[in-house]
């Protein structure tokens, strides 16, 4: 596989060999300069931009529900909380038509703003589960503890919850990187102009293209995995094990 | 939404006896202020967009002018005269039908062999696991094709082997499969989820039954299954919903082709709705899907009483 990203450029005429005959760093920087104009650093620009709106959204909103469903009783809760549920089992594409003309009539498509939105509101019925099921973990007699040293329910929130939630977050905050890194029917759908195009756009234009570059389609193509692999070798403890202890209790 | 919960979703799970303070008007006011995100976010990007769907289906709809009501043509026409509704319906069908089994199957058998405690094992498991992490990738998709091109490594390390190999992307009998296997290798969030499961397993079990003289096999089939298959059904619900939905390879990869083979369900309808801008149509046939995939999720919930074990129930089979 390394092979394809050193390809020689006389070898792309056909595909290139497992093992090149002379490694090429052009690729790279060429593939890197992509149509002059507008260089790999934006598409890296534009998607971590778009990057830390999810995470920032995803982090706080599901944080903010999960605590409401976990800890307060409110009218309806358990009715609110099945129908989360169920939106889990909802095929994606009933939704979609009606989503784009939405955004569409607000003069919304082609921004960030139909990727970024849904992240603030919730950041998804997976994570807000993962948060529920997590927040039922942490002992109700800190909650009762706070209350007597006069805290409200937005204290306990900000001072005893939200903290206590970090390794969770964690999960949160790296499955929302990584998926949104992925999500490429979103960004197909309501990305079109290049100057704001992402990293998968601009990847999947290397293929459109007439005669594909597998030496320079290959090189950005392990770039642009190399931030998920950053993440998550910075968090890989919380990653698998985060998962293995919030997630299937109750 | 790709991946889902790691447990069955209970209706009552919200509900704890004990604390009754429900009803008094400021507790109920900060509950509503906390969900407030996920109901606004529930309203108008689920609830109004299935309805409007569902408006939208029975009527012509271009983007550029109002919709116009044309009751059921949409679903006459998708019923009695467009092949490519049969077409993508029976390459998804044959998609769910062996992908979601084969990636169940395969998960689980790398979720046992991770679930060992051998020293080192973060690292295997992190090895194992990141691959197929980032396999929905588009990179990884633009790799796949390369790999299993005409001239691709596939197709060179089968000819170390004297084999000559099949444009595999490019021919219709193979196509379908090559996606299936890119697919099961995307087996990660599968894969922790079974893992989570095996290390609930009471350890216990296991050793009384080794005191009885039990065989590994005797132990997978009488102890491991059945303790796993609330799991196992988890993931087989989900993993149905999510590979009806299946875009990005059959979009990136094949484009549908070639002859429709890999023409995928959802690859036909952001054609119908994003290419051809018929909105109408487009909605009528996500009806059609979300009808397919609630009935699938019915039967499966139904079915599930003759092969669920819940411990909670005492033991039987519920």
């Amino acid at each position: 596989m390394v092979g394809g990203r050193l390809a020689q450029k006389t070898e792309e005429l056909r595909l290139p060999t497992l093992w090149p005959a002379t490694p090429m760093w052009e690729n790279y920087s060429e593939g890197w300069r992509f149509s002059g104009e507008y260089t790999f650093a934006r598409f890296f620009g534009n998607t971590l931009l778009m990057e830390a709106g999810n995470v920032i959204g995803g982090v706080l909103t599901a944080a903010l529900v999960a605590y409401g469903f976990g800890r307060l009783n409110f009218k309806l809760r358990g009715l609110w909380f099945s129908i989360m549920l169920l939106t889990m089992m909802l095929p994606g594409q009933v939704t979609v038509v009606p989503q784009y003309i939405l955004f569409n009539h607000f003069g919304f498509v082609d921004s960030y703003v139909p990727l970024v939105l849904p992240h603030f509101l919730g950041g998804g019925a997976f994570f807000i589960f993962l948060l529920v099921q997590f927040i039922r973990g942490i002992p109700r007699d800190l909650d009762e503890a706070a209350k007597i040293d006069g805290a409200s329910v937005y204290g306990i929130f900000l001072r005893i919850i939200f903290p206590l939630l970090k390794p969770a977050l964690v999960t949160v905050a790296i499955f929302t990187f990584i998926w949104s890194w992925d999500d490429f029917f979103a960004q197909v759908l309501y990305i079109s102009s290049i100057d704001k195009f992402t990293v998968g756009l601009a990847l999947r234009m290397f293929i459109d293209q007439f005669e594909i570059q597998w030496g320079q389609l290959l090189a950005m193509s392990l770039l642009s995995i190399v931030p998920s692999v950053v993440i998550f070798l910075l968090a890989q403890k919380h990653f698998v094990e985060g998962i293995a202890t919030t997630g299937l209790k109750g | 939404m790709r991946h889902g919960v790691m447990t069955v979703a209970k209706p009552d799970a919200a509900k704890r006896p004990g604390r009754k303070r429900r009803g008094t008007g400021d507790a109920n006011w900060a509950g509503y202020l906390f969900i407030s995100p996920w109901l606004l976010g529930f309203f108008l990007l689920t609830l109004w967009p299935i309805a409007q769907s569902f408006y939208l289906s029975f009527t012509e709809y271009s983007l550029l002018d109002q919709p116009k009501w044309i009751g059921t043509d949409n679903f006459a026409k998708i019923f009695g005269n467009d092949p490519l509704f049969a077409k993508s319906l029976g390459v998804t069908f044959m998609f769910v039908l062996v992908s979601v089994p084969l990636k169940l199957l395969f998960s689980l058998l790398v979720a046992m062999a991770l679930n060992q405690s051998l020293r080192g094992m973060d690292i295997y498991r992190t090895a194992i696991y990141f691959p197929s992490l980032i396999g929905g990738s588009i990179a990884v998709a633009a790799l796949w094709r390369n790999m299993f091109g005409l001239d691709g490594y596939v197709n060179q390390v089968l000819a170390w082997f004297g084999i000559q190999g099949v444009g595999w992307i490019s021919n219709p009998d193979t196509a379908l499969g090559t996606l299936i296997l890119l697919n099961t290798w995307q087996f990660g969030s599968t894969m922790v989820i079974f893992l989570a499961g095996l290390k609930q397993i009471p350890q216990e079990l296991y050793e009384s039954a080794a005191v009885d003289g039990a065989r590994p096999l005797r132990k997978f089939l009488h102890i491991t299954l059945p303790m796993l298959s609330p799991v196992m059904f988890f993931n087989l619900v989900l993993g149905i919903i999510g590979s009806f939905q299946m875009f990005t390879s059959a979009f990136i990869i094949t484009k549908g082709g070639p002859i429709n083979s890999t023409y995928m369900y959802a690859l036909f309808l952001y054609e119908k709705a994003f290419k051809h801008y018929q909105m109408g149509y487009a909605s009528a046939l996500a009806w059609i899907l979300l009808v397919i995939v609630a009935a699938l999720t019915a039967i499966n919930f139904f079915v599930s009483r003759y092969w669920v074990f819940y411990e909670s129930d005492g033991g039987k089979v519920k």
